[in-house]
């Protein structure tokens, strides 16, 4: 038996689970980039009108870190600047999803224990894994080159800038498969790879920012940084190409030769063992959800804190960003509900950012029916715990992640525009309290998968993300769609007050708060009248 | 002495699947009781009833004198659950698992009596619950259930994944519970444990008991394997109560049920006994004659 046997049927399994999650990768990212070229092309049709975005652009250092340096003013360049890099992490969460869920995940779980019984070689699973992942990239790449010449680019840099896109996310994925060799656990194998990526994200944002020689020269030892060297629209400079294909190579054989030195299910990095006693933390339910839960939160704060900052310090001189454009203006007044440029582009930040804890929220929430499908809960039900206070362990935590999420988010933005704008203690309090505002809100969202969870258990997961999604999608392009003032109205985030510089008003905020108790008792209610499992 | 478990015409349906069609139980305090049938026969939805994880359509059901379904949480501080399908948090090592389900019961000293059941086992608590295999995960949680102090025990099928050894002291371990007064209820397709530890078994087809009572009793319904070398051959064709009867010259084998007994014997006597193995019906036998029977019947479902 060759180590490559039933390669064909593995992979064929790998598709026929992951091809809708990869589609909508794909199509996400294609839409983001093409829709951003087609957009600056209607917002700034001639070069002196992208001369002055170019200008404030290529010399904000936060839009610098946060998306990268700036080749040149033509659409392509600016589409490249805005959406180049983002476009190949894009691709490379899509690679590291789809090799980690095919290798290590199915490992972990005995799914491949089972496969591997058949004839099925050794190194057959991490090849099907890959040749997804190359596939997944592949299709990225004609399509955002389709997407690209559709809006008007030229097909050289539009090549250039899909398959820079494209050879990150393959070399990601091969990180992820060297990642999945060495951790026995599927969650440890996605943090090695993720953290790998947000790592790359970090070299080349220091070096795009960095004035001195020494620093620039990071954006070589990042694969992210290797997608803006490559130089789409801006005299393309295709061997750049070469540097993510030979780390995959690279990588990849890395893999391929600890995956034939390990024993099936064990990981090259030593399983540290656990106590032998549990901790007095580990006292009931709660500290059991605490437990489960805290490593998850502590990601999600570290993010919030990351993005909010830098998405604060962004705010200073925003109005010479958008520069004259009055789109792009209607665009920040809208979400953010408010004429004054800077307190509409904080207001619509701090929206964002109530939208991503409402999902937050929903995940942790939603955790109580993951732990009812996959058996966990049973043994806990089978305690003198009681359904109620099982369910409230995980609604307790969804409730105060989010309110301690809102908080550090609120600090950071107020912190990194404030330090920018010099006036750190008023900024710091108006976006806490901004940011806080949208607490109500985001939990009210959180609410109907609580109710949900108690009322239609099957469908809690569905609708509940659905309800997040359209929100999310709402609030963003709610206008833009025509969707009638009514549907707005059901969504909570267009009852919260646009702050900063809106009206403070605490009628929204005590009806949201009242709706999220009522979904949540009337869920928690039907879930004590229900069957488990 | 009171009952543990009571359980009369209970019904459940997932649905258009019936999986409990009426099912009646008793299991008496301080008994061990085993509750044999299939798989789908609908052992597992019994148990999850009685823990008030399922509400019951129809039928009377009281656990330890109180209704499982309203009384769960107070029911539950004086049972302890062995899942047929062990599922544990990955990140959590045996040990804090076994504690937590103690603390979880209200019994904080269920950590302290599960290190000398670790031993026994052979379990290492330090490991993390993502590196235990099916029968070490299975382990951890006999482990805490049997450390715990409850007066109940509900196991479902509690030796999958055991190996021979571990099957042993979990049988010691059954043993020593029943001495010490605790009730279990077993549920197990494995009859020669049920034959090993029961005091009474009850057994489960198609979501009804087809059958309850102490092996004792169960074999008087049952038919006695005799396998006889004679002298003569003996006249047995046609005897009410023989069955499967093979005769070879003067060698004879045949099914007989308790109530032929004497006879057969007395017609095996006159013939001339050489040589003569009587053999009471394993559990495999009663086990047989209700599947062989019920699989004519409609399908079994869980």
């Amino acid at each position: 038996m060759t180590g490559l046997a039933s390669t064909g049927p593995l992979t064929r399994l790998a598709l026929r689970r992951d091809w809708f999650m990869m589609l909508a990768w794909v199509l996400v990212t294609t839409a983001g980039v093409a829709g951003v070229a087609y957009w600056l092309g209607q917002l700034y049709p001639t070069a002196a009108k992208r001369d002055v975005l170019a200008s404030a652009a290529g010399t904000n250092p936060a839009l610098v870190f946060l998306y990268s340096k700036l080749y040149g003013d033509s659409i392509g360049a600016l589409t490249a600047w805005r959406y180049g890099v983002w476009a190949a992490i894009f691709a490379a969460l899509m690679s590291i999803f789809v090799v980690i869920r095919n290798t290590r995940a199915d490992e972990e779980a005995g799914r491949l224990e089972l496969v591997g019984s058949a004839a099925v070689g050794r190194h057959a699973p991490l090849t099907a894994a890959l040749a997804v992942a190359v596939a997944g990239n592949a299709l990225l790449a004609m399509l955002v080159t389709a997407g690209l010449v559709l809006a008007g680019q030229p097909a050289g840099g539009s090549a250039a800038l899909a398959l820079a896109a494209a050879a990150a996310g393959v070399a990601f994925g091969c990180v992820a498969a060297l990642a999945a060799q060495m951790a026995a656990g599927a969650r440890t194998a996605r943090g090695i790879a993720l953290g790998a990526l947000g790592a790359a994200y970090l070299l080349r944002a220091v070096a795009d920012t960095a004035s001195t020689a020494p620093l620039t020269w990071l954006t070589w030892l990042s694969p992210l940084g290797w997608t803006e060297q490559v130089r789409p629209f801006a005299g393309q400079r295709w061997w750049a190409l070469a540097l993510p294909a030979a780390v995959a190579a690279a990588l990849g054989a890395a893999a391929y030769l600890a995956a034939a030195r390990r024993d099936h299910g064990a990981g090259l990095l030593p399983d540290r063992p656990g106590r032998a006693q549990a901790s007095a933390l580990l006292r009931g339910v709660f500290g059991l959800a605490w437990r489960l839960e805290l490593t998850g939160l502590a990601g999600w704060i570290a993010g919030f804190l990351f993005m909010g900052a830098i998405f604060g310090a962004a705010g200073k001189g925003i109005g010479s960003v958008l520069g004259s454009s009055s789109l792009l203006r209607n665009e920040f007044t809208r979400i953010g509900g408010q004429t004054a440029i800077t307190n509409a582009y904080l207001a619509a930040v701090v929206m964002l950012t109530g939208l991503i804890a409402a999902a937050y929220a929903t995940s942790v929430a939603l955790r109580l029916r993951t732990e009812e499908t996959t058996g966990l809960a049973e043994p806990v039900l089978a305690t003198a715990a009681g359904r109620l206070r099982w369910a409230l362990s995980r609604v307790t935590i969804a409730v105060t992640g989010t309110a301690v999420l809102l908080t550090g988010a609120g600090l950071a933005i107020g912190l990194g525009y404030g330090l920018r704008a010099g006036n750190a203690g008023g900024a710091v309090t108006a976006m806490l309290g901004a940011a806080l505002a949208q607490l109500p809100a985001a939990l009210a969202v959180a609410g109907v998968a609580v109710l949900l969870f108690g009322v239609l258990p099957r469908a809690c997961v569905g609708i509940g993300w659905a309800a997040v999604a359209a929100t999310l999608l709402m609030k963003v392009f709610g206008e833009l769609l025509r969707i009638p003032q009514w549907a707005m109205d059901i969504s909570p985030f267009t009852h919260v007050p646009r702050l900063p510089g809106g009206a403070v008003s605490a009628a929204p905020e005590v009806w949201l708060s009242l709706a999220a108790v009522t979904l949540a008792a009337v869920g928690l209610g039907a879930l004590r009248l229900r069957d488990i499992g | 002495m009171s009952n543990a478990i009571e359980i009369q015409g209970l019904r459940k349906a997932f649905g258009s699947t019936v999986a409990l069609d009426g099912l009646d139980l008793t299991v008496r305090a301080g008994e061990v009781h085993a509750f044999l049938g299939p798989n789908g026969a609908g052992k597992t939805t019994t148990l999850r009833v009685l823990l008030g994880l399922l509400r019951a359509d129809a039928g009377q059901v009281r656990l330890l004198g109180g209704d499982p379904w309203r009384d769960a949480t107070r029911l539950h501080r004086r049972l302890a659950y062995v899942p047929g399908d062990v599922t544990l948090w990955p990140g959590l090592s045996g040990g804090e698992i076994i504690a937590l389900m103690g603390r979880l019961r209200g019994d904080p000293q269920t950590a302290r009596r599960a290190a000398a059941l670790c031993e026994r086992f052979q379990l290492d608590p330090a490991k993390k619950a993502r590196a235990y295999s099916k029968g070490n995960r299975q382990k951890v949680a006999l482990v805490a259930a049997l450390a715990s102090d409850a007066e109940l025990l509900l196991l479902d099928e509690p030796t999958a994944g055991l190996d021979p050894l571990m099957e042993a002291v979990f049988r010691d371990c059954v043993q020593e519970e029943r001495q010490a007064g605790r009730t279990i209820l077993l549920s197990s397709h494995i009859l020669a444990e049920a034959e090993a530890l029961a005091d009474r078994v009850s057994i489960i087809r198609a979501g009804r008991c087809a059958e309850t009572g102490t092996l004792t009793e169960l074999r008087h319904l049952a038919r006695t394997s005799v396998t006889a070398d004679l002298d003569h051959p003996a006249r047995l064709a046609g005897v009410p109560g023989v069955h499967d009867l093979h005769q070879n010259g003067t060698r004879v084998t045949c099914q007989v049920d308790s109530t032929a007994l004497t006879e057969v014997l007395a017609r095996l006597a006159a013939a001339g006994i050489r040589a003569i193995a009587c053999q009471p019906p394993t559990l495999e036998e009663l086990f047989l004659r209700h599947y062989t029977t019920g699989s004519r019947e409609t399908a079994v479902v869980r």
